[in-house]
């Protein structure tokens, strides 16, 4: 049995490199694919938790979670094709458009 | 029926101060309706007066049929203690005022509908005439001094301003200036006069009839009493035009004929009159000395003006030193008491009529001739035979040829004179034969020898022949309400305590009457052989003291006028100059030096304030901005830092 502290710190990992991906990527899908591991960074500590604390919603809740990431990833690769066909490109920083 | 019809009367004598309200109405309507209505306004006036006029004679009704004074009041205003009523003080002398002042003033609005035809300011002409009538006759019922100095106040504008209504001749304006100034310097003490009676009774009461009875009883200090009086008689002296302040009656004639019939022989200048005999109680209660002035004033001025009326060659001129001469008989029978009283309110009564008509027919003759001398009439007789007629009788009745009004009144004074006034009576009878003298030489002048003018002379429109004949009317009638021979009902309405009963005196009539014809014919024997130099000339050093007027305006212009126009004006303007001038400088230098302290608080400290403001908020803004870059990922960190901050927070409170 993995003690529990090994198995946050591994979570606690995935996530800031999920952060770094998501903060420094220029490539859009590669920004999609960075919140893919912050969420689940997110789904082990579910797993953990409900593992440690013998309850089966933390488990529950991790299918949730990919249920959701999965309809996430959809709508988000739908809008970056929908970028590239508009502006040949997929580099984030060239989309600033969110401003007024 | 009788008793109906003093119900009536009586009725009439407490609503009289509507009579005052008339012409105070038609004012106001001719003001802002007067150029609007056909007839440029003139309506207005001559309905209001007429119908004042009516009123006057149904007043007047209730006293002939033996009823008694009237007093009614309001209150005014109050100061402190003094309370000050307006109202009426309607008695016998009132009415006959009110009939005397209506009658004249409603001839002279509707003889001045032809004098005045086609004048420039017609319709204002008729505004100051209402207006003027409206303040005599608040004069007339004033029940307190209060309320008579303003009516004598707005007369003495109402003079002014239609003395000089021609005003683009500047001798008419200067002898506007002139009466106006005038008539001041008598107004001046006449006020203190009213102060101090005021005064006297210490501030309890302003009536007229309760200051007499405060006099009569002697409460008031008697000092106070002979200078209140005196400083009254100023005013007197002032409108009524009596020696020394005579000077300003012939050059009031500058202005238009029917205002001098109205105001400058019939109304405003008996007010000085009638003032005294209102205010009797106070003159024949105050020391004895009073009343010695006020005689000697009047019998200077009687014969000094009758002197100076012989030589003057402006037909208007002739009527105002007359004027001078029958208001002075006035005021010197005030002098002699009671009895004086009575026949020199008769003499005003009879007086305004045969006056007022003398200065009605002179302005026809004016507006046919053109010209105020005499030297450029003549022969008018033939073509202007109402005139004539009118003139004749007026003339007659000035001179005092039975039956004539003029007769009966002077025949009253010399009666009220022969008890005991010998200097007083000799000196009317010396007066009335230089009445008849200058009136025969003024009317055989205009109507008589031949026409010495230029144009053609033709009678007046109907609107000035009928007053003419009106007056003329009233002329011949007047005379007989103070005969003896039908007893006088005259002084059964105008009395000064108890009704007086008057016997015809035959030698004084004879007298008179010889003093007139003597005047009369000694004229006749002078004149009637037309020359072309004056017969008076001849008098050499007299004519010339008589025709500079006793160097009495002269005196006035070298040590009255010049030294205050020279010296004390150049004073004034020097103060004026230096020191509120310099005060109103100083007052706008200020002022702007503080403007200018504002200006830089307002600049300096509130637009600075503003301003900061505004640009503190852009400059915010100007910082903001770039954090809004449209950069999902910047957001994002932000977003992170946010989050981390939360956590911290919330870690270190739970």
């Amino acid at each position: 049995m993995i003690r529990l502290p090994f198995v946050l710190f591994f979570a606690a990992l995935l996530f800031s490199a999920g952060v770094y991906g998501v903060l420094a990527r220029r490539n859009a899908v590669m920004v999609l694919m960075a919140i893919e591991l912050m969420l689940n960074a997110v789904n082990v500590n579910l797993v953990a938790f409900g593992s440690e604390l013998h309850d089966v919603g933390g488990q529950m809740f991790a299918l949730f979670v990919i249920a959701v990431a999965a309809a996430e990833v959809g709508i988000g690769l739908a809008i970056v094709i929908l970028l590239y066909r508009n502006r040949e490109s997929i580099n984030i920083d060239e989309v600033n458009l969110l401003k007024w | 029926m009788v008793a109906e019809a003093t119900a009536a009367a009586s009725g009439i004598i407490r609503s009289s101060w509507i009579v005052v309200l008339l012409p105070v109405v038609s004012t106001v309507l001719t003001l802002f309706f007067g150029k609007r209505t056909p007839g440029k306004g003139a309506v207005y006036g001559i309905a209001a007066v007429g119908a004042a006029f009516v009123m006057s004679l149904l007043i007047l009704w209730h006293f002939v049929q033996g009823g008694g004074t009237y007093a009614s009041q309001v209150s005014w205003f109050s100061i402190g203690p003094f309370h000050v009523e307006v109202g009426q003080y309607i008695d016998g002398l009132a009415a006959v005022m009110l009939v005397v002042v209506t009658t004249v003033s409603f001839c002279v609005h509707v003889y001045s509908l032809g004098y005045m035809d086609g004048d420039a300011r017609f319709t204002w002409f008729y505004v100051v005439l209402s207006l003027f009538t409206a303040a005599m006759l608040n004069v007339v019922i004033a029940p307190n001094l209060i309320q008579l100095l303003v009516g004598w106040e707005i007369m003495g504008i109402c003079s002014y301003l239609l003395i000089g209504h021609w005003y683009e001749e500047k001798e008419n304006s200067d002898a506007a200036i002139k009466a106006f100034i005038t008539t001041r310097i008598g107004d001046v003490p006449f006020m203190f006069g009213i102060f101090a009676l005021i005064f006297a009774t210490g501030f309890t009461t302003s009536n007229i009839g309760q200051i007499g009875d405060l006099v009569k009883s002697h409460e008031l200090s008697s000092g106070l009493v002979a200078a209140a009086a005196l400083l009254l008689l100023g005013g007197t002296i002032g409108k009524s035009a009596q020696f020394p302040l005579h000077v300003w009656l012939p050059d009031a004639m500058a202005g238009p004929t029917p205002v001098s019939a109205l105001i400058h022989a019939a109304t405003m200048v008996a007010a000085g009159v009638y003032l005294v005999g209102r205010l009797y109680e106070i003159f024949i209660n105050a020391d004895p000395w009073v009343l010695q002035v006020i005689g000697v004033i009047g019998a200077i001025t009687m014969l000094g003006s009758a002197l100076m009326a012989l030589v003057q060659n402006d037909i208007k001129r002739v009527l105002a030193y007359s004027t001078l001469s029958q208001l002075a008989y006035m005021v010197a029978a005030m002098s002699l008491g009671p009895a004086g009283r009575n026949a020199a309110f008769f003499h005003l009564f009879t007086h305004a009529f045969f006056k007022a008509l003398l200065f009605l027919g002179a302005g026809s003759v004016i507006h046919a001739v053109h010209s105020n001398n005499m030297s450029d009439m003549g022969g008018l007789r033939k073509p202007m035979p109402v005139t004539f007629w009118t003139f004749l009788i007026g003339a007659g009745a000035l001179a005092g040829i039975a039956p004539l009004a003029g007769f009966w009144s002077k025949d009253e004074l010399l009666v009220s004179a022969s008890h005991g006034h010998e200097l007083v009576f000799a000196l009317m009878l010396a007066t009335a034969a230089l009445t008849a003298f200058y009136t025969t030489r003024m009317v055989i002048l205009t109507f008589f020898g031949s026409y010495e003018g230029h144009g053609h002379p033709h009678e007046s429109p109907p609107s000035m022949a009928g007053p003419l004949v009106l007056l003329a009317a009233a002329t011949i009638a007047v005379g007989f309400l103070g005969s003896p021979l039908v007893h006088a009902p005259f002084f059964k309405w105008v009395f000064f305590e108890e009704p007086e009963t008057i016997h015809f005196v035959a030698w004084i009539g004879l007298v008179g009457t010889l003093a007139a014809l003597g005047g009369i014919l000694f004229a006749w024997w002078l004149y009637a052989p037309r020359k072309e130099r004056d017969p008076l000339r001849a008098l050499g050093p007299v004519w010339n003291l008589l025709e500079r007027r006793f160097f009495i305006d002269d005196f006035y212009m070298t040590f009255v006028i010049y030294p205050v126009r020279d010296a004390l004006s150049a004073a004034v303007y020097w103060f004026n100059q230096r020191v509120l001038d310099g005060i109103v400088n100083g007052a706008g230098l200020a002022t702007r030096a503080l403007g200018q302290v504002v200006n830089l608080f307002d600049r300096g400290v509130i637009d600075r304030g503003v301003n900061g403001v505004a640009g503190t908020a852009g400059a915010t803004g100007g910082l903001l901005r770039y954090i809004q870059s449209g950069n999902v990922q910047r957001y994002m960190a932000f977003l992170f830092v946010g989050v981390l901050v939360l956590a911290i927070v919330f870690a270190k409170l739970v």
